[in-house]
């Protein structure tokens, strides 16, 4: 016993030198970003074409044939409305796609999740890697769907931009929604995953204030203070102030529910993360 | 102060409870030494498989320790993690890499720049035959080949243990002879080998030493060939026969000369005799004068198996 504390306590006699934490960490970054350029010819059709269908159907078809949501003389203000709603959906659709999906196999019949926790670092880094490779292709997702939701639409969109809340919001969004994936990826099973879209991401999305304000709900109270409880209404809202003058919730309070709901995904996430590859 | 550098992996009292009091691994004291292929016997269920996973950051241990190359593994994971390489029952290899690939972010996760990880996947890939397969998909792969891929991977670092869970489950005899192969060279390279196994030749042909383990604990922990010793039996004759065994068993014990006890396990009797000349023809006469009829019927020196019969009274196979 006395031995062997005395040759545990003294790593001097360990057998090789230890590998820094953050070594490994952008080791497992290069490897996702070299996945992902490998895998480009997929990442790009299934991150454009959901944006690119919806962007095309309500702001360039229904303002064409004349017809009611989009069309009529609101059609340029409701173009302008939908980019920071696409912006917003792109972002935690990537991040389920991105970081969910792929956790969901390698936790139910890959199991290739079990290397990559024997990488020298500690389990909560693997984690954490997970979320920031997820917010990048977030932000990548973001930057391609962008031109698409500007120059789509049929009628003039008036981007307004607010610089300061740009930059501080994106990266926010990012790191939530990937933190969000990290959540569901270690929740659902491969048997579960058509749940996750069918009850969960469905949902999210249509109540997400893509379509519309979150102030034009006041005539439907209790649906107004119902969609409070979702993620995606503060990141739509979060974009409308960033990047159009429309009207949108207080700005102060989107900062602070988003600060909360990313660090109660980021810690869900990481606790739920251990709990699978730990026992 | 040297043995203490020549002991690679030391546990004490280490122990897991599964939710629900399933005591898997209980109060386990061992001690590997530099160099030593060790092996984990025992039949499925034993607590093999919940030790390794103690030992490598996977399986948080109820109570006790283990240290691995010098450092806790429980109080430094991250660093006990850089000293050992791990090949699992199931194929764990990166679906979304090649071959290659898979060496070289490995040889980068574990600090390699990437000229020596560069270097060192294509030697590897050399060292293991597989580098004709260097661009092909992971799942392209035998099930040898895959494995024969996980374990130069997990070598890759210079690991101060290498373990492997059941390295020749599910591969076909030829693959398993190639495994053996590469694990015996890498013994003689001095690489300290920790590995599980339900498979007794396995464990008698190329362990070191060999640890009896069931129901989570060491029943035995000796070379293959003191643990085979200490059962003291010289000959071992099996008997499947019909009728009752029971009263079988005393008859040979009474009439075969040289036995020194006989038994029932797995309905069949097990007969231990001092030297084996004419008994095989002895038992047979004798069943068959009173009326058993003796349907097979083999004889062997002691096994690993035989130990294990002798230590828990059941047969490991089942």
């Amino acid at each position: 016993m006395t031995d062997l504390t005395k040759s545990a306590g003294s790593l001097l006699t360990a057998d090789s030198p230890p590998v820094s934490n953050l070594v490994a960490f952008r080791a497992l970054l290069q490897r996702d970003a070299f996945v992902l350029s490998h895998n480009l010819k997929e990442f790009i059709p299934r991150t454009v074409l959901q944006p690119l269908l919806l962007v095309f159907v309500f702001t360039y078809v229904f303002p064409k044939i004349g017809q009611g949501v989009g069309g009529g003389q609101g059609a340029a203000q409701f173009s302008t409305m939908l980019v920071a709603g696409v912006l917003a959906s792109v972002i935690l659709f990537q991040g389920i796609q991105a970081v969910a999906l792929p956790l969901v196999q390698e936790f139910g019949y890959t199991k290739e999740i079990e290397d990559r926790v024997l990488a020298p670092l500690a389990v909560e880094m693997v984690a954490i890697e997970k979320i920031v490779a997820g917010a990048l292709q977030c932000l990548i997702a973001a930057l391609i769907v962008f031109p698409i939701a500007y120059f789509v639409p049929a009628t003039a969109v008036n981007i307004h931009y607010h610089w300061l809340i740009l930059l501080t919001f994106i990266p926010l969004a990012c790191v939530s929604s990937a933190a969000l994936g990290l959540s569901f990826g270690t929740f659902f099973e491969p048997r579960t995953v058509p749940l996750l879209f069918g009850v969960v991401v469905l949902p999210l999305t249509f109540l997400g204030c893509i379509y519309f304000p979150w102030q034009s709900l006041e005539s439907i109270r209790w649906l107004q203070i119902l969609v409070l409880i979702n993620p995606l209404v503060y990141m739509s809202e979060g974009f409308r102030a960033a990047l159009t003058d429309t009207p949108h919730m207080p700005i102060g309070a989107v900062y602070l529910v988003m600060f909360g709901f990313t660090a109660l995904f980021v810690w869900v996430g990481i606790s739920g993360f251990k709990k699978r590859v730990l026992s | 102060m040297s043995s203490q550098q020549d002991d690679v992996i030391q546990t004490v009292d280490l122990t897991k409870v599964y939710p629900g009091e399933i005591t898997a691994v209980d109060g386990l004291n061992l001690t590997v030494t530099r160099g030593e292929i060790f092996g984990l016997l025992g039949p499925n269920g034993a607590g093999k498989t919940t030790t390794a996973g103690m030992l490598t950051t996977r399986v948080r241990p109820t109570r006790g320790r283990c240290v691995v190359g010098g450092v806790d593994v429980w109080e430094h994971p991250a660093r006990a993690k850089a000293l050992i390489g791990v090949v699992p029952q199931s194929n764990t290899l990166d679906r979304s890499l090649s071959v290659w690939e898979n060496l070289y972010f490995h040889g980068r996760f574990f600090g390699f720049d990437a000229k020596k990880s560069k270097a060192e996947a294509t030697r590897l890939l050399e060292q293991f035959r597989l580098i004709d397969r260097r661009d092909a998909s992971v799942l392209a792969l035998s099930g040898g080949m895959a494995q024969r891929l996980m374990v130069a991977r997990a070598i890759m670092h210079r690991p101060s243990v290498l373990f492997l869970d059941e390295p020749t489950a599910g591969l076909d005899p030829q693959s398993r002879i190639a495994m053996w192969d590469i694990l015996d060279e890498l013994h003689r390279e001095g690489q300290t080998i920790m590995l599980t196994t339900h498979y007794m030749e396995e464990a008698d042909e190329f362990c070191s030493r060999v640890a009896v383990i069931d129901h989570g604990k060491i029943l035995a922990l000796d070379t293959p060939t003191n643990l085979k010793a200490s059962t003291g039996i010289d000959t071992l004759v099996t008997i499947t026969a019909e009728g009752d065994l029971e009263a079988l068993a005393s008859l040979l014990h009474a009439g075969i000369v040289g036995a020194t006890n006989a038994e029932v396990v797995d309905r069949k009797v097990l007969l231990e005799v001092k030297g084996s000349q004419g008994v095989l023809p002895a038992v047979v006469q004798l069943a068959d004068d009173r009326g058993f009829l003796v349907t097979d019927l083999r004889i062997n020196e002691p096994t690993l198996e035989t130990v294990f019969i002798k230590l828990t009274g059941k047969d490991l196979r089942e």
